[in-house]
């Protein structure tokens, strides 16, 4: 009815009218198509919507267990290392000589050096208890600086001192008093000890920088070597060094602990071999980002089924819109972008609802909670990835859909 | 004296055969010409090749041979995009199931004539309030299709077609799913809206907008049976 207002190139066809769809309608012709199906869209949602909560409270608790760690790791210093008797060229045992501990603390930046020496007893909660039930428990003289070069912390009663390192008196590895049933360090209770009874006067907490202590029982060296015949060399020297020298000091302990043998010293640094096992648990990550992928797949394997049928159930609206005017392409991208869009809306309340377990699983551990933010942004990009995967057969189907057939009228 | 462009459409010699055997031929070379300003009835019984015409015309579908003009361009060899922009411009369309989305509004549904012209959303709803002003609506428009009823949806829809002046109208029974006192509200419409200038081609069983028409044609097994010829 407007023909006259139709330009014509000259002398040609009238001018080919195009059909085009602004990218700012995009989004609210998706919105529209997701809104009309709230429940179902919403139940689409909840596969992706569960892998990336997975993927993100992994990444997140592992995140924080790292970020407890070193700040563990910072409170107890970088500054300690082990000084232990290694093996013989020919493989023998060898011992480290007495004097060692003495040789050791006299290096000019070391702050502090304590020792625990073998002693060969065990230890019982009583003398009725069968022999053979050792609780894997072993006993060690100590030296009364100990605790204080560990950093470690009693959890009751007292360390070995001056006085008590010279009595039947041994304060436990907190493993070591669990295994015994030990939950009082007064004096008032007591074990068998190498075939006496020791008063328990101190029980420690754990000791992160030397976990194998804590399924020890330690006594003072004067009583050790009075009552139970034990050798003076030590099997472990713990080093506590000026923190700006720890390489120097590490580089002539050897020497120093044992200047006849050096090649048979081991010098070990247990903050090493702590963020070593930080990594190996780290380890176990992989299974439950797996799950986390194999929720993910599921969830689009979900969206796209569900997308089928939307074009198969919105085949009216498909060729309304073909009519007015849509391209395939038009077709295809609405109904791609659906499928982004609700793959996106699950990955928003996963990221959501894995940031929230983070937070409680850390807060019930007393640690902060981490959720590193490349995290969150690769979570969302996956999510969509999954979304637009997932729409890409449906957009086809959609596009394919031919508009007379969709709209019955042949 | 017969300028292209004072022709809303153009058929000729359109035949469209549906593959089988033997193969079913709803159209036989029917020639066929609107030109810009009539109101045309396509009237014939069931399977006699009236919605494929109104098809056809609508460049919902290609014919098997012939040639067919919309506003003076030949869509024979356009590709399915550049047909998409014909619908877009050319041509409004009208079905006897409406066809408005449940989750717009009046308005929003007659607005989405413009959807695919790349009109901006604030013209679109302008131009849409215009539209539904013209068909009688315009206390209605922030109604969803739900609150009103058949003869308002058919109005919407109606709107919809004529927002973005296209070169002709095409209707699929409008009146098809409407009892027989709503069916003479939208016809007067559609006279009212020729009247204003519209050119519309009504596919109907409906013998009263056959009256209504200025031009009926007839179609039997394909072929047009009567053409009452140009007003």
């Amino acid at each position: 009815m407007k023909g006259g207002k139709r330009r014509r190139p000259a002398g040609g066809e009238p001018r080919r009218p195009a059909s085009r769809l602004r990218p700012a309608d995009i989004g609210p012709v998706a919105v529209l198509g997701l809104a009309s199906r709230p429940v179902r869209a919403a139940l689409s949602a909840v596969g992706v919507a569960l892998g990336i909560a997975t993927m993100v409270a992994v990444l997140g608790i592992s995140s924080s267990s790292r970020a407890q760690l070193v700040a563990q790791i910072d409170a107890l210093g970088t500054n300690l290392l082990t000084v232990a008797p290694g093996r013989s060229f020919g493989g023998q045992d060898v011992t480290l000589p007495a004097q060692a501990p003495a040789m050791v603390a006299r290096i000019g930046p070391v702050l502090g050096a304590s020792a625990v020496g073998d002693v060969n007893a065990q230890v019982y909660r009583n003398n009725r208890i069968s022999p053979a039930n050792t609780n894997a428990i072993a006993v060690y003289s100590a030296g009364t600086g100990l605790l204080r070069t560990l950093q470690g912390q009693l959890a009751r009663g007292a360390f070995l001192d001056a006085a008590t390192e010279r009595y039947p008196a041994v304060v436990l590895g907190t493993d070591a008093a669990a295994a015994l049933g030990v939950d009082r360090a007064d004096g008032m209770v007591q074990v068998w000890l190498g075939n006496r009874w020791f008063s328990v006067i101190g029980i420690m907490r754990p000791l992160p920088l030397a976990p194998e202590l804590n399924r020890t029982a330690l006594i003072g060296y004067p009583v050790a070597e009075r009552l139970l015949h034990a050798s003076a060399a030590p099997v472990e020297i713990y080093v506590r060094t000026d923190p700006a020298n720890v390489d120097a000091v590490a580089t002539v302990l050897a020497a120093t602990a044992d200047p006849a043998a050096p090649q048979n010293v081991s010098v070990d640094d247990p903050i090493t071999a702590l963020t070593a096992r930080a990594d190996a648990t780290a380890a176990f990550q992989g299974l439950f980002l797996a799950l986390g992928a194999v929720a993910l797949l599921v969830g689009g394997i979900g969206i796209a089924n569900v997308m089928v049928i939307a074009v198969l159930e919105r085949r009216g609206e498909i060729g309304l819109r073909r009519a007015l005017g849509a391209r395939r392409l038009h077709m295809a991208v609405q109904f791609a972008t659906e499928a982004t869009l609700l793959a996106g809306c699950g990955g928003v309340a996963g990221a959501i609802l894995g940031g929230f377990t983070t937070t409680v699983y850390a807060s019930s551990r007393h640690w902060d909670a981490v959720v590193p933010v490349p995290v969150l942004l690769a979570a969302a990009g996956i999510a969509l990835l999954v979304g637009a995967v997932a729409g890409l057969y449906p957009a086809l189907r959609a596009a394919r859909l031919v508009p007379a057939e969709a709209l019955r009228l042949s | 004296m017969i300028d292209d462009t004072a022709n809303a459409l153009q058929l000729t010699g359109v035949t469209k055969e549906h593959p089988g055997s033997p193969p079913v031929s709803a159209l036989r070379s029917v020639t066929v010409t609107i030109r810009t300003g009539e109101f045309v009835a396509i009237a014939g019984p069931s399977g006699s090749g009236k919605s494929t015409m109104l098809a056809i015309a609508g460049t919902l579908e290609r014919p098997t041979a012939g040639r067919v003009r919309v506003a003076g361009l030949a869509v024979d060899s356009l590709p399915d995009h550049a047909l998409s922009g014909v619908r877009a411009a050319r041509i409004g369309f009208v079905f006897q199931q409406f066809f408005l989305i449940p989750g717009l509004t009046a308005v929003e549904n007659v607005a989405t004539g413009l959807l695919y012209r790349g009109v901006p959303a604030r013209q679109r709803r302008q131009a849409a309030a215009d539209a539904l002003a013209e068909v009688g609506l315009a206390d209605r428009a922030g109604h969803r299709p739900a609150e009103l009823s058949g003869g308002e949806c058919q109005r919407v829809a109606i709107a919809r077609a004529l927002v973005g002046r296209p070169a002709v109208i095409l209707a699929d029974e409008p009146t098809g799913s409407l009892d027989s006192a709503t069916s003479a509200g939208i016809l007067g419409l559609l006279a009212e809206l020729n009247r204003r200038g519209a050119t519309i081609l009504v596919v109907t069983h409906n013998p009263e907008i056959a009256e209504a028409a200025g031009r009926v044609i007839r179609l039997r097994d394909g072929r047009i049976e009567h053409d009452s010829g140009p007003a």
